[in-house]
């Protein structure tokens, strides 16, 4: 089961701009391979990953087969109130991982 | 001049090997940060990297290979086996236990008779005093377990031992590590002493210092061992490698890791 990883500020200012690192540990595997027997390795990646603050939709990025195995994806928000920061990465195989994070806006 | 003289003598020699100037990422010794990357003529690997690698590799949180240590961490106060121990019930907090341990491995083990990795000792831990299957090269668990007790010995100086019981398997290491092999023709000195700082095909040819392993390789986008490297070198020269945790292997390791003494411990370490 792939781990993700967060970096993202326990507390900010209103209208703050903060940066969200993440990372995951997956394979990432693109499909485009073959086992030691010459047949192809079915694609599993992680297609989709999504972001909410406080339920609402923020950021969402589809991703492909070029992609890196341990994907690292960072992005900005702005800090509106406090809440929580829940992340999702879509398996290809339907599995969901799923962090969240705590911010405390004053 | 030199170097270009010596690459061309090299390629003549070793024929399927081209070897040429390009433009290398920067390398000022005297820069600061460079420091704890250097120990005298000893360069780190990190210091021929490119400065995207380098700064992956800076990071805690962008270098990948914390994603081994995060897991090791996990292993480390998880019982297994036979005799439901973890390895915290005997070594307690590896932030003490460990630190230092890792800057002397290969090292000859009196229990064992013969000389060890880090993940060889490990794995004689799971087998003789946990009652738990050993770990299989390469796996995850394999590299994350040694990740983890490697990185407390971070930014300490390496420090293999070469005399006593190991100088036998120091003196065949020195001669693996001289001996020349491959449809290529060519020792590991070739490339790591005689040629560092020059290009391999797209290589920028290191000092071949194993100080940041187990590490995180872009190519292989996953994280290995030093075993697994070395083996790796084998391929470079067109010659069928060692078996893992062959005494060939291991001496080379050994030897390798001897160049290194001096160099701090970076793992995980980021390179191409
Ligand atoms: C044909 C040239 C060549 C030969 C011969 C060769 N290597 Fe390498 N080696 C490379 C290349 C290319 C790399 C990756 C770039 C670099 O660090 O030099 C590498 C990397 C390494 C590294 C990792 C360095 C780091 O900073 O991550 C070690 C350790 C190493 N080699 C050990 C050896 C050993 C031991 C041998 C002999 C069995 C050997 N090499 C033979 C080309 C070679
Ligand atoms: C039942 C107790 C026990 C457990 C459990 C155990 N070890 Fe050990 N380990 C020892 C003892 C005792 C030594 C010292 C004697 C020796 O070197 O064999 C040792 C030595 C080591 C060393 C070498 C230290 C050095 O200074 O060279 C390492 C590394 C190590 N253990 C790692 C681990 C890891 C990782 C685990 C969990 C996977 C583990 N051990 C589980 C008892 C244990």
């Amino acid at each position: 089961m792939p781990t993700p990883r967060v970096k993202m500020p326990a507390t900010a200012a209103k209208g703050e701009i903060f940066e969200v690192k993440t990372t995951i540990d997956h394979d990432m595997e693109s499909g485009q391979r073959k086992d030691k027997d010459g047949k192809p390795i079915p694609r599993k990646i992680i297609n989709k990953f999504t972001v909410t603050y406080n339920g609402k939709q923020v950021f969402w990025s589809e991703w492909a087969s070029a992609v890196s195995a341990n994907p690292y994806c960072s992005f900005f928000l702005t800090a509106t109130e406090s809440g929580t920061v829940e992340m999702q990465w879509h398996d290809d195989d339907g599995q969901v991982y799923a962090t969240s994070q705590k911010i405390t806006v004053a | 001049m030199r170097k270009t003289l010596m690459a061309a003598t090299l390629a003549a020699v070793a024929a399927g090997l081209a070897v040429q100037a390009q433009a290398d990422p920067p390398f000022d010794p005297k820069d600061p940060k460079m420091a704890p990357f250097i120990a005298g003529a000893k360069r780190s690997g990190y210091t021929f990297a490119e400065p995207e690698t380098r700064a992956m590799q800076d990071d805690d949180f962008t270098n990948p290979g914390f994603l081994w240590v995060e897991d090791g961490k996990k292993m480390w106060s998880k019982a297994e086996g036979k005799a439901g121990k973890a390895c915290q019930d005997c070594h307690g907090d590896a932030e003490k236990s460990m630190k230092g341990v890792g800057t002397v491995y290969p090292r000859f083990d009196p229990h064992a008779g013969m000389l060890l990795t880090l993940e060889q000792k490990i794995n004689q831990c799971r087998t003789e005093r946990m009652g738990a299957a050993e770990f299989k090269f390469d796996s995850k668990p394999y590299n994350a377990i040694a990740t983890y007790v490697k990185h407390q010995s971070f930014g300490m100086p390496i420090a293999v031992q070469t005399d006593g019981p190991v100088a036998p398997y120091f003196d065949m290491g020195r001669r693996l590590y001289y001996e020349r092999r491959g449809m290529s023709d060519i020792a590991c000195k070739h490339c790591h002493e005689d040629l560092a700082g020059m290009h391999m095909r797209t290589e920028l040819l290191s000092q071949g210092m194993p100080n940041g392993f187990p590490q995180y390789r872009l190519k292989w986008q996953t994280l290995g061992s030093a075993q697994k490297r070395i083996r790796g070198c084998f391929d470079e020269v067109r010659a069928e490698p060692y078996p893992v945790d062959s005494l060939e292997n291991t001496v080379l390791e050994l030897y390798a890791t001897w160049r290194a003494n001096g160099l701090r411990v970076e793992s995980p370490a980021v390179r191409k």
